[in-house]
């Protein structure tokens, strides 16, 4: 882990929203620095992705603001993107349009685009159909495809839906390695309330408002967070930060043995 | 004269329908793939209104229709905004809606006799020149600011989120995308009607589909197999005595079905 730099990348500050008369984000305030990994997790209907859109400026606060650093360069990975089967697009067509919204001038030319796959373990897709890809698949070449815009700020919504679980610790580790290598601030967020990822520097844990936020280690003990999801989740969620050795089955439980032995 | 050809009704006609076709070709590729079909649909049915309007009051039609598509474009734009009800119950609001305002104020013009039949099934046999004249200039224009919207466009198509969020001005595009069809279709009206026009948007791409290695493929085959359309459905109507217009919608659809064989065969 590089150390964070201290300036905030993005900033919200007592951010809420309203939809239908229910509030959806209740006065949430966040920063994400450069160098850092900040893990959003919560239950459904927290505002997870509602708190993610106002980051994103994909959607309007009620009140409270969104500060940017000046230039900041914003990386997006979707949940997952529905291609019309009639649309002949192949992940070479789809990685030129990286920079489509910087004007004509920014075209990417063929080895750059190999180069960002194969940086994301995805060589072989250059010509696949995206509208063929699998979720694991789809998140490497969105991975592949914000590399090339050299963003300073990822934000990434589940990138492990649809990712079995072999593969999500994989992707974690692939995403906390370019984290280092191109000096980005991450914002992810995550249903998994087993896997947070060891990387993440700090866990925010929402339910409309910010429940708790700090090290995985602290908000596994919180007593909000165990309220919120449970003492036997707060456990697995405790030991994974600790052992990263085993795996865990669907139900939470290690299927590998671990060194430490514990139980 | 040096362009005496011109004087020729089938070459006007011709010229016309290529027009038309090379123009709607590429950017039917991104109604069917953004699911629009039935956007232009609604869009033809209000051209009928944009016709009434402008015979009530006495402009061109077609700068009727323009204004009258262009119009149901932004408000659906803007009725989309609000989010309350879902797109196609929206669009059928305004086809119908339009259709019906076009219908009665036609009926409300006494003494003044407009050729129903020719704008609902188009008259491509009566293009004149200053017809072919806007036709042409309204394909370049079209097919300029395609090119321009090109990458922004097919990123909104792939996901407008992730366009957004990387500062893509994703109404804008959409706005000026809905326009381009609105124009497209003004300038159909005459070549196939208001009943056929959306047939020029779908089919080809359509029938591109299980060939195109990419979107500008498919863009470049759908203006080509419109073309192929057009001629070859002029042609018949000539040989035939068949009615134009839907000839060359006939020949299109032909050309579809050709493709379903030759794309199964592909894969298989």
């Amino acid at each position: 882990m590089t150390p964070a730099d201290d300036a905030c990348l993005i900033e919200a500050r007592d951010l809420s929203l309203a939809r239908a008369g229910r509030t959806i984000v209740d006065r949430v305030s966040l920063c994400v620095r450069r160098g850092e990994i900040v893990t959003l997790i919560g239950p459904n209907g927290a505002g997870k992705t509602t708190l993610a859109r106002l980051l994103l400026g994909l959607d309007a606060p009620d009140a409270g603001g969104v500060r940017r650093a000046p230039g900041l360069v914003v990386g997006y990975l979707p949940q997952r993107i529905a291609v019309d089967p009639a649309m002949p697009l192949r992940v070479r067509g789809f990685l030129g349009l990286a920079g489509a919204g910087r004007g004509a001038a920014s075209r990417i030319a063929d080895p750059d685009k190999r180069a960002a796959l194969a940086e994301v373990g995805a060589g072989g897709l250059m010509d696949a159909a995206v509208a063929a890809l699998s979720g694991g698949e789809m998140q490497r070449v969105l991975l592949a495809r914000a590399l090339l815009r050299r963003p300073d700020f990822l934000v990434l919504d589940e990138p492990t839906a649809g990712v079995d679980y072999a593969g999500e610790a994989e992707l974690y580790d692939l995403i906390a390695g370019l984290k280092d290598r191109y000096n980005m601030g991450i914002l992810m967020i995550s249903h998994d309330l087993h896997v947070v990822m060891a990387a993440t520097h700090r866990v925010v844990c929402l339910n409309g408002h910010v429940c708790c936020s700090g090290t995985p280690e602290a908000v596994s003990r919180h007593p909000e967070y165990r309220a919120l999801f449970g003492d036997r989740v707060a456990e697995s969620l405790a030991f994974y930060t600790h052992h990263h050795t085993h795996r865990h089955a669907p139900d939470g439980s290690v299927v590998e043995g671990d060194p430490d032995g514990h139980a | 004269m040096p362009d005496a050809w011109l004087d020729d009704f089938l070459v006007r006609a011709l010229l016309a329908g290529l027009a038309v076709a090379v123009a709607a070709g590429p950017l039917g590729c991104f109604v069917v793939w953004r699911r629009m079909a039935y956007f232009g649909a609604a869009l033809s049915h209000a051209a009928l209104l944009g016709v009434a309007a402008g015979v009530a009051l006495g402009v061109a039609p077609g700068a009727g229709i323009l204004v009258t598509c262009m119009g149901v474009a932004v408000a659906l734009v803007f009725l989309q905004e609000q989010g309350h009800l879902a797109t196609d119950t929206l669009l059928g609001i305004l086809a119908h809606g339009t259709l019906a305002l076009g219908l009665v104020v036609l009926g409300l013009m006494q003494g003044v006799r407009v050729d129903l039949l020719g704008y609902l099934f188009g008259d491509i046999l009566a293009v004149n020149r200053a017809d072919l004249a806007w036709i042409g200039g309204g394909a370049l224009v079209a097919l300029g600011v395609l090119a321009f919207l090109w990458r922004p466009l097919l990123t909104i198509t792939v996901h407008a989120d992730l366009a957004r969020a990387e500062g893509i001005p994703v109404l804008t595009v959409r706005l000026a995308f809905m326009l381009l069809i609105a124009a497209v279709i003004a300038m159909a009206m005459k070549i196939v009607g208001v009943l056929l026009i959306v047939a020029l948007l779908v089919i080809p791409p359509a029938a591109v589909r299980p060939f195109a290695p990419s979107p500008e493929a498919a863009a470049l085959g759908a203006a080509g197999v419109g073309a192929v359309s057009v001629a070859g459905g002029l042609g018949a109507s000539l040989v035939w005595d068949t009615p134009a217009g839907p000839s060359i919608v006939v020949v299109a659809t032909a050309l579809f079905l050709l493709s379903l064989l030759a794309g199964g065969r592909r894969v298989a």
